[in-house]
């Protein structure tokens, strides 16, 4: 079976995202209120074959720890449609 | 001895790294392709550098990709070894990655690409070296214990400092840790640096301090 793996890649909570700090600056040049912090990371989808939901998710796992995130920079959330 | 340096797609200093290997220090150099992995002519004697650029257009992190190339195989294998390996800038970024040096490049804290010259203080000489920087994530960072231990061991190879040595706030143009501008593994074989010596290496570039780097670090 496939199953749609979706993975969340983010900064770490305690490091500075300068990415984020400037599309927070471009934000506020849109006159936009309401908004006091920004954070950028990755939304990744990975089409998976694996005989069961937990197979799929720990294939994910693995390439998500060998590849699609630093452990130190990010964090990441994995979750499976 | 023979200096190896390793073409990615991407790379764009690996030119300037072999002219100043070559015709500023007459040294023997090989071009090594990224999908290639044979280096079984290099020996622990030799020395393989990994040149600056955006290999595979820094695409999921600054060498993320690059690190799981065929040639990088090989690399950690003879860098395993004890052979000396260089990673300047891209190159620093594609060993953190490879895990052969510790911690990370971070985007720079103004958010801007940086391209001017800064002074280095560390081995080589007592004075500060000129050499210029031109990179957008060279913010490096570690947790706290890598920290320590790099500086406990003398890991940190080069600060960011002023015209005069001295390493101050003021100095550090992309908000990296403690001012760290390029570091080495515990055993002594593995550096990474952010700003380019290669790029400061010859008489006709009006600065030659990225030999005293060259030299004290892949030579001595």
């Amino acid at each position: 079976m496939t199953f749609s793996v979706q993975v969340k890649v983010m900064p770490l909570k305690d490091l500075l995202d300068p990415q984020g700090k400037a599309v927070m600056g471009g934000l506020n040049n849109l006159g936009l209120k309401g908004i006091n912090d920004v954070r950028v990371g990755k939304h990744i989808t990975l089409q998976v074959d694996a005989a069961n939901e937990d197979e799929a998710k720990k294939i994910a796992e693995d390439a998500t720890k060998k590849l699609l995130a630093n452990p130190v920079m990010e964090y990441f959330e994995i979750s499976v449609n | 001895m023979k200096f190896g340096v390793v073409v990615f797609p991407g790379s764009n200093c690996d030119r300037d790294m072999q002219e100043a290997l070559q015709n500023d220090l007459n040294q023997e150099v090989v071009m090594l392709w990224h999908k290639d992995k044979d280096i079984s002519s290099f020996t622990t004697n030799d020395c393989i550098v990994l040149p600056g650029g955006f290999s595979y257009g820094d695409y999921m992190r600054c060498g993320a990709i690059a690190r799981f190339s065929p040639m990088m195989q090989s690399v950690i294998e003879f860098a395993n070894k004890g052979g000396k390996v260089l990673g300047v800038c891209n190159g620093f970024q594609v060993l953190c990655e490879a895990q052969l040096l510790p911690g990370v490049l971070l985007r720079n804290a103004n958010q801007q690409f940086i391209c001017k010259n800064v002074y280095l203080k560390g081995v080589g000489s007592d004075k500060a070296l000129k050499i210029p920087i031109a990179h957008g994530e060279g913010r490096y960072f570690a947790d706290q214990k890598t920290l320590e231990e790099l500086e406990k061991n003398n890991q940190v190879i080069y600060h960011y400092c002023d015209e005069n040595g001295n390493i101050t706030a003021e100095a550090n143009p992309n908000g990296t840790t403690n001012n760290i501008a390029g570091i080495r593994n515990a055993a002594g074989n593995v550096f990474g640096m952010m700003p380019h010596p290669e790029r400061a290496s010859s008489d006709a570039l009006g600065n030659i301090d990225g030999q005293i780097i060259l030299k004290t670090l892949l030579m001595s």
